[in-house]
């Protein structure tokens, strides 16, 4: 099979060939497109039949002509070849190196898409992972094995946020084999320059895997980039026994590429012209997170995107976070007030936040705290949007406490800056300390106990002294 | 010699030519792996299959099996805690047998083959029985006694039934009808696409009981009854509907995971053995089959989860046991509807959805309910079917969440906005209802208190009431509202906080038993009367405000149920002194 070439293109759409003439291509087979001036492409088999193949070509279209294009069918469904030297390496959104340096050859193929884990095999994520900064840790924490992603706009500081996080980000009382997986999927080449520039700065760059596929190259690779990465990841984290931090960005430009795609194959489109089946892609990616029992590694995710005018509803976010286990959203206000990282904490979310926290892992007032300062801090936004109205005089004087909190809350415990590395136990210090203006009865969600214990720290105006 | 090769494949659906004896619903294996697929389309000599597995590699041409079967299930003891994917195979067994990922074109059988069960016989040798009728028990595990009864259509004289230790495809009885001598066995088989029969539906008239104070209270639904729980993500649908596998007072729970995380259910996996029943005490597993088809797993399976699922729980509600299945979620077994549809290129309906959405849905609820199961004993058993929905940015007018809304008589409606601010579970209380409150009233009035109803009425009209308030509240500022209604405002509160608020991850408050239920909102009306009297005397609401009795209302929900009556009612006794010292200070 292998040997024959098909030069029977029919047809060219977008960017599908049609094959005529082919009797058995595999569903999902790699093609190796040769065109007439010589230049060779990658394509991959969408739809089979007898007679017929259509195949979706990994870059341009350009050169493509029904003549003189031949076709191979290599007899393979995507795979990679995956070692220990990708460490340190950085290659384009196919997996061909861009550093100039040799290829990877290994006896080690992986298949690209993979199949799922199984739940049963599946260990449940508990291990927190300390970010230093305050807003993840001690309101939304990241556990290994977890799919957090970041929810941003443009113009919005999430590449300091990611890298912040890959710099900072350490199991407590621990040190194991730490790695980082990049895959860039339609960025720009400064963003990407700023990523490798962090990696290498934070010496991060020597246990690294960049996959990159900039704004200037085909949009159709980015179909592959992320599951190369993935792959990769697993690899490091299963065979390896690695903990790997996998960053994919931005979501946003993998998704039009699929919708690129569905719309050339004149598929019935779900919201917005994207395909109805992204809700599944998208699982096929994020759900490859995880960690596995009797294995020492584990995938973590943070995958990237820019919400399309803000706006959390679109398709892109909107089925992202029916996928992940929380997320993290970056507010345009807090942005405009000069605040770092600008992370409105009462739309972000994470799910696997219980099982990282309390006794033996943060501490055992965590999760009483971190609901009062959830609490507390709607209550004074709700406040605030009162006292536009009318004004902070007529806020009753419980409201008053309310707002100077959140105001407090947004200054000293979200803001933290781009260098401050602050571990859990300030996290949560900061955090009683700025519930100390409130009065005991408002205290709802803490036991009793906890405010005995770790109130007393910070009596300034505790009632009754 | 068969000669049915596959000729196009398209993602998971493949159309194969030549298949003998092709009927609709026939289960196929594909190619060399064997991969399973369902016909579901014919069309001359053309079968179109949605495959239960990844179709990459597969190739036109590969050979193509048909089973001639339909979708079917094997349904006998084991099923209990199990863990299947969306087609019943043993998700546990299949990791021992293919390692940490799922591998293809295995078939795995759904119960223990080799395990000995021992069987009690009821009925003896040489008795009439009909169809349904119990002939005899194995005790499948310490909470459920699984019954083995003559399966339809049969009637006849037990002509052979021995007591002893049997594999589930082993015979233990003979009957002997009128043409034949019929084997019974411990399992049988169904197929999941056709609902069990029953012989009449009644009307839901008890509740099932979560421990979840919102629900209980205020929006209760009936053993047998439907709901639906919508919600944008992030809102709680997940914990809503783990609590209710946790808490609900039911023999049996299937919980169906369609579509949803991997991790989720590594979560129910790991606490459900851990945890409690807290009647029986236990481990929740021991009542509980899972069906995990997780949103990696293939988009077919999916498709036919809810299924195998909803025909296990029919098998346990025909022994006459309540039955609770809860589906999370069904949004991405519909998604699976439309994808399949979308391959087919099927004409859409609205948003790409086929046109048979509604009527799948409500063929799929319409399997619920509390009935007579068709037996010469009368027996009653219930299936109560809850369904969570994820409509797209949480706009709750998208085809799935009102297709099933128009069927389902419990709606609890999650609210970002609650989430957002921590309170949970977030179930908004103005827009949620339940169209069983009034038929279970009589339940509630001989079995909890007469004053039920009006405790609940009340409650709810204070946070209507406070809903308008609030709207005042925004044009004039807090300050400046009359205190009377201040007073109102407090109680509102106290009832959101104190009463409504429950933590799912507190060892204590995660669940509330009935009685607890009905104290704490007691008390909780109670304080909000003496405040609006003291308030007509002429004392400011922020001065009952900060009465120390607040504060021991509020630990009420962390308080264990034993401990309960005592701290009632020392609060009752702590209210009635402090009011009364407060209206001694004002007249001094």
């Amino acid at each position: 099979m292998s040997n024959i070439a098909f030069k029977t293109l029919s047809k060219i759409a977008g960017p599908l060939i049609f094959v005529e003439g082919v009797n058995d291509a595999a569903y999902g087979e790699i093609v190796e497109i040769k065109l007439a001036n010589g230049d060779r492409r990658q394509g991959q088999v969408l739809d089979t039949r007898q007679g017929l193949a259509i195949v979706q070509v990994f870059g341009p279209t350009y050169g493509l002509g029904t003549i003189g294009t031949s076709t191979k069918f290599s007899g393979e469904t995507a795979m990679l070849s995956v070692s220990d030297e990708m460490l340190g390496r950085t290659f384009d959104g196919l997996g061909k190196p861009r550093d100039n340096g040799p290829k990877i050859i290994s006896k080690e193929k992986y298949d690209l898409v993979g199949a799922g884990i199984n739940p049963y095999s599946r260990e449940e994520p508990s291990e927190f992972i300390q970010t230093g900064m305050s807003n993840i840790d001690g309101m939304n924490t990241l556990v290994r094995g977890q799919k957090l992603p970041i929810f941003s706009g443009a113009g919005l500081p999430h590449n300091l946020l990611a890298t912040q996080i890959a710099r900072q980000a350490k199991v407590l009382g621990t040190s194991e084999n730490f790695s980082v997986v990049f895959a860039a999927m339609g960025i720009t080449s400064e963003e990407a320059n700023f990523f490798i520039k962090q990696f290498e700065e934070s010496g991060a760059l020597g246990r690294s895997v960049l996959f990159l596929n900039l704004s200037s190259d085909p949009s159709m690779e980015r179909i592959l980039t992320p599951r190369l990465a993935l792959t990769t990841a697993e690899f490091l984290a299963y065979e390896r026994e690695m903990h790997v931090l996998v960053i994919l960005t931005d979501m946003t430009n993998y998704c039009e590429a699929l919708r690129e795609i569905s719309a050339a194959r004149e598929e019935v489109p779900g919201r917005r012209g994207y395909p109805g089946y992204m809700y599944t892609d998208l699982a096929s990616i994020y759900e490859r997170a995880g960690k596995i029992k009797g294995r020492k590694g584990s995938v973590t995710q943070i995958p990237i995107l820019a919400m399309p005018a803000d706006d959390i509803t679109h398709p892109i976010p909107d089925l992202t976070g029916y996928i992940t286990e929380g997320q993290i959203v970056l507010s345009r206000e807090l942005n405009r007030l000069n605040i770092q990282p600008p992370v409105d904490v009462l739309t972000s979310l994470s799910r696997l936040m219980n099982q990282g926290i309390g006794n033996g892992r943060t501490r055992e007032d965590h999760r009483n705290l971190a609901d009062q300062l959830y609490a507390t801090y709607a209550q004074g936004k709700d406040a605030r949007a009162l006292s536009a109205i009318v004004g902070e005089e007529a806020l009753s004087e419980t409201d008053r406490k309310f707002l100077k909190i959140a105001n407090n809350f947004e200054r000293k415990f979200v803001n933290q800056g781009t260098d401050e590395n602050r571990s859990i136990e300030q996290t949560l210090d900061i955090g009683w300390e700025l519930l100390s203006h409130l009065p005991d009865s408002e205290m709802k969600r803490i036991k009793s106990e906890f405010i005995t214990k770790y109130r007393k720290r910070f009596n300034k105006d505790v009632e009754g002294v | 010699m068969s000669t049915a090769i596959v000729s196009r494949i398209s993602g998971p659906v493949v159309v194969a030519t030549d298949i003998e004896q092709a009927q609709m619903y026939d289960v196929v294996r594909i190619g060399e792996l064997g991969l399973l697929g369902e016909i579901i389309r014919l069309e001359g000599n053309k079968s179109t299959i949605q495959v239960y597995e990844d179709t990459t590699g597969l190739r036109p041409g590969e050979k193509i099996v048909n089973t001639r079967r339909p979708l079917s299930i094997q349904l006998g003891p084991g099923l209990l805690k199990s863990i299947y994917d969306g087609i019943q195979r043993p998700l546990d067994i299949l990791r021992k047998e293919s390692g940490d990922f799922i591998s293809r074109g295995k078939i795995i059988p759904a119960l223990d083959q080799l395990k000995k069960w021992e069987f009690v016989p009821i009925k003896k040798k040489g008795e009439n029985v009909s169809q349904g009728e119990i002939i005899g028990e194995v005790q499948e595990t310490p909470l459920i006694r699984h019954k083995i009864v003559v399966p339809f259509g049969i009637h006849g004289q037990l002509s052979e039934i021995t007591e002893g230790n049997y594999t589930v495809s082993e015979n233990v009885a003979q009957i002997k009808t009128n043409s034949a001598v019929i084997d019974v066995g411990l399992s049988n088989w169904w197929m999941v696409r056709k609902p069990r029969p029953v012989l009449n539906k009644l009307p839901p008239s008890s509740p099932l009981l979560t421990g979840q104070r919102v629900l209980d209270t205020f929006f209760p639904i009936a053993k047998g009854g439907t709901a639906a729980i919508p919600g944008p993500f992030g809102s709680g649908k997940t914990v809503t509907q783990q609590q209710l596998a946790k808490w609900a007072d039911s023999n049996i729970i299937v919980y169906v995971g369609c579509g949803e995380r991997g991790n989720e259910m590594t979560e129910i996996l790991t606490t459900f053995p851990e945890l409690e029943d807290p009647k029986s005490k236990r481990p929740l597993m021991e009542r509980t089959i899972l069906v995990a088809n997780t949103s990696n797993m293939p988009v077919a399976a999916r498709e036919a989860s809810i299924y195998t699922g909803i025909t296990m729980g029919e098998y346990y509600r025909d022994m006459g046991y309540d039955v609770a299945l809860m589906a999370d979620s069904t949004s991405r077994w519909a998604e699976a509807l439309r994808e399949i549809s979308g391959r087919l290129e099927e004409m859409p309906g609205e948003e790409g959805y086929p046109a048979y959405l509604g009527s799948r849905l409500a063929e799929f609820y319409e399997r619920g309910g509390k009935a007579v199961v068709i037996s010469p004993e009368e027996r009653v058993g219930s299936l109560t079917l809850v369904g969570a929905v994820s409509p797209p940015g949480g706009d709750f007018s998208e085809p799935v969440s009102q297709n099933t809304l128009r069927v389902t008589r419990v709606f609890w409606a999650l609210d970002a906005n609650l989430a957002s601010r921590r309170h949970f579970p977030s179930i908004n209380w103005l827009t949620s209802y339940s169209l069983y409150a009034d038929e279970m009233n009589d339940w509630y009035q001989s079995n909890i208190s007469s004053d039920w109803i009006k405790r609940r009425q009340e409650a709810l009209e204070i946070l209507q009431r406070e809903a308008e308030l609030q709207e005042i509240v925004q044009l004039i500022g807090y300050d400046a509202l009359p205190e009377p209604e201040k007073g109102i405002l407090d109680t509102a509160r106290s009832i959101r906080e104190d009463f409504l608020q429950q933590s799912a991850y507190d060892e204590v408050d995660t669940y509330s038993s009935i009685k607890k239920q009905f104290m704490m909102l007691s008390v909780i009306l109670e304080f909000g009367k003496l405040e609006a009297e003291a308030i007509k005397k002429g004392i400011s609401s922020s001065k009952v405000g900060s009465l120390e009795v607040r504060k021991q209302i509020s630990m009420i929900k962390w308080t264990k149920e034993e401990q309960i009556e005592q701290l009632i009612k020392e609060i009752e006794v702590n209210m009635k002194q402090q009011f009364e010292k407060l209206l001694v200070e004002i007249t001094i």
